[in-house]
């Protein structure tokens, strides 16, 4: 379960990211998973889910970007693909290679925030405003309830 | 007219975790340390090896020292205290796997001039910590005869980010049909190139081999500084 660090780390950084650039919700956090991180895809996302409730990421959208290895084959001169993570060996010509060129990455790409409005800035922070006065912060995370979280 | 707005931000998702674990490597290469980290299964004899392997040392007059992960339970550090060198145990109450802060807290207050080798147990699992830099200098993957010869293929992740591996109770390997050229090609599968020992710390076989092994990345660390 070593998916639930994983998450929970995402959210750290993603949390000081978007508070660094001004604040905004997050819409959808784009991840670049490496098949040699050994993360299991559909854990990393019930971990998020699990992690993120009670923070401002609740309801955010993860995109799991899924990353094969690539070695470097000295007898092709070339980087090549394989098909899976059990044998590092070069597809063409079957030669053993540790020059290991992708598949390790636990990557934060991107982060999606919501976008502004210009023809709707006046309204929302009128209506931001008349429903919650003391908030001094409009664009504050409201938690969606769990079920909506995977509609589009 | 909507503007989206994306952060492109590219960065580690445990950056945090590289960045304490690349201070310690400073650290520990400014002073001389080589750290080793242990990873495999439960049950695949790391406590053993390490009990055996910080008593020879400590016959040779050398100065080690060790940090040992579990889930629960400080079994395994009293367990190597018997053989008369600093150990601190991290228990991580239900974590997989020890994260560098982790190793830094139970640095606290331990003085790193004059240790010559720090070994680091981490906690008995061949997935979770496979990510995690603890700001090691090896990492070394056990693996038992009892396991079977798949296990690298199983779990190359692990495989993948070590530096050596080391087949332990091989002195049960008749007993249990083991077969060992075929664990062999597996793990040069996983880790073309990739050193691998062979040891039974009951028999004492393979014990001196390990040991030359270690000194000699140590002193390969100190060259390199």
């Amino acid at each position: 379960m070593h998916e639930l660090s994983i998450a929970m780390a995402v959210i750290d950084e993603v949390t000081k990211q978007v508070a660094g650039a001004g604040g905004g919700r997050v819409l959808s956090i784009t991840l670049r998973i490496g098949r040699l991180s050994m993360v299991q895809e559909g854990t990393l996302r019930s971990s998020f889910d699990l992690a993120s409730a009670g923070t401002e990421l609740l309801g955010a959208r993860l995109e799991i970007i899924d990353v094969p290895v690539r070695i470097w084959c000295p007898d092709c001169s070339a980087e090549r693909e394989l098909p899976g993570i059990q044998r590092f060996a070069c597809p063409e010509c079957g030669r053993l290679s540790g020059d290991i060129r992708a598949g390790r990455e636990l990557d934060l790409e991107s982060i999606e925030l919501e976008p502004f409005d210009p023809t709707a800035t006046e309204q929302t922070s009128t209506e931001q405003t008349a429903t919650t006065p003391t908030s001094n912060e409009p664009e504050l995370i409201q938690p969606q309830p769990l079920q909506q979280r995977d509609q589009p | 007219m909507i503007q989206p707005r994306i952060l492109e931000v590219r960065t580690k998702i445990l950056k945090a975790n590289d960045e304490t674990a690349r201070a310690m490597r400073r650290r520990f290469e400014a002073a001389g340390v080589l750290v080793v980290n242990l990873v495999s299964s439960p049950g695949s004899g790391k406590t053993a090896l390490l009990e055996e392997t910080l008593r020879r040392l400590k016959a040779r007059g050398m100065s080690v020292a060790a940090i040992v992960g579990d889930l629960e339970t400080d079994n395994d550090a009293r367990r190597l205290a018997r053989s008369g060198v600093p150990v601190r145990q991290i228990e991580t109450h239900g974590l997989c796997h020890l994260e560098a802060a982790m190793v830094e807290e139970r640095l606290a207050g331990w003085e790193l001039a004059g240790l010559e080798i720090l070994f680091i147990e981490n906690v008995g699992n061949l997935v979770c910590p496979t990510s995690w830099d603890l700001g090691e200098s090896v990492r070394v993957a056990l693996l038992s005869v009892t396991e079977g010869e798949d296990k690298p293929l199983k779990y190359p992740g692990l495989f993948n980010t070590s530096d050596l591996a080391v087949i332990t109770k091989t002195d049960l390997a008749e007993a249990v049909g083991f077969d060992r050229a075929l664990v062999l090609a597996n793990i040069e599968q996983v880790r073309p190139g990739m050193p691998v020992l062979e040891v039974a710390t009951k028999t004492g076989t393979g014990i001196d081999p390990w040991i030359d092994a270690l000194l000699a990345r140590r002193v390969a660390l100190l060259n390199s500084r």
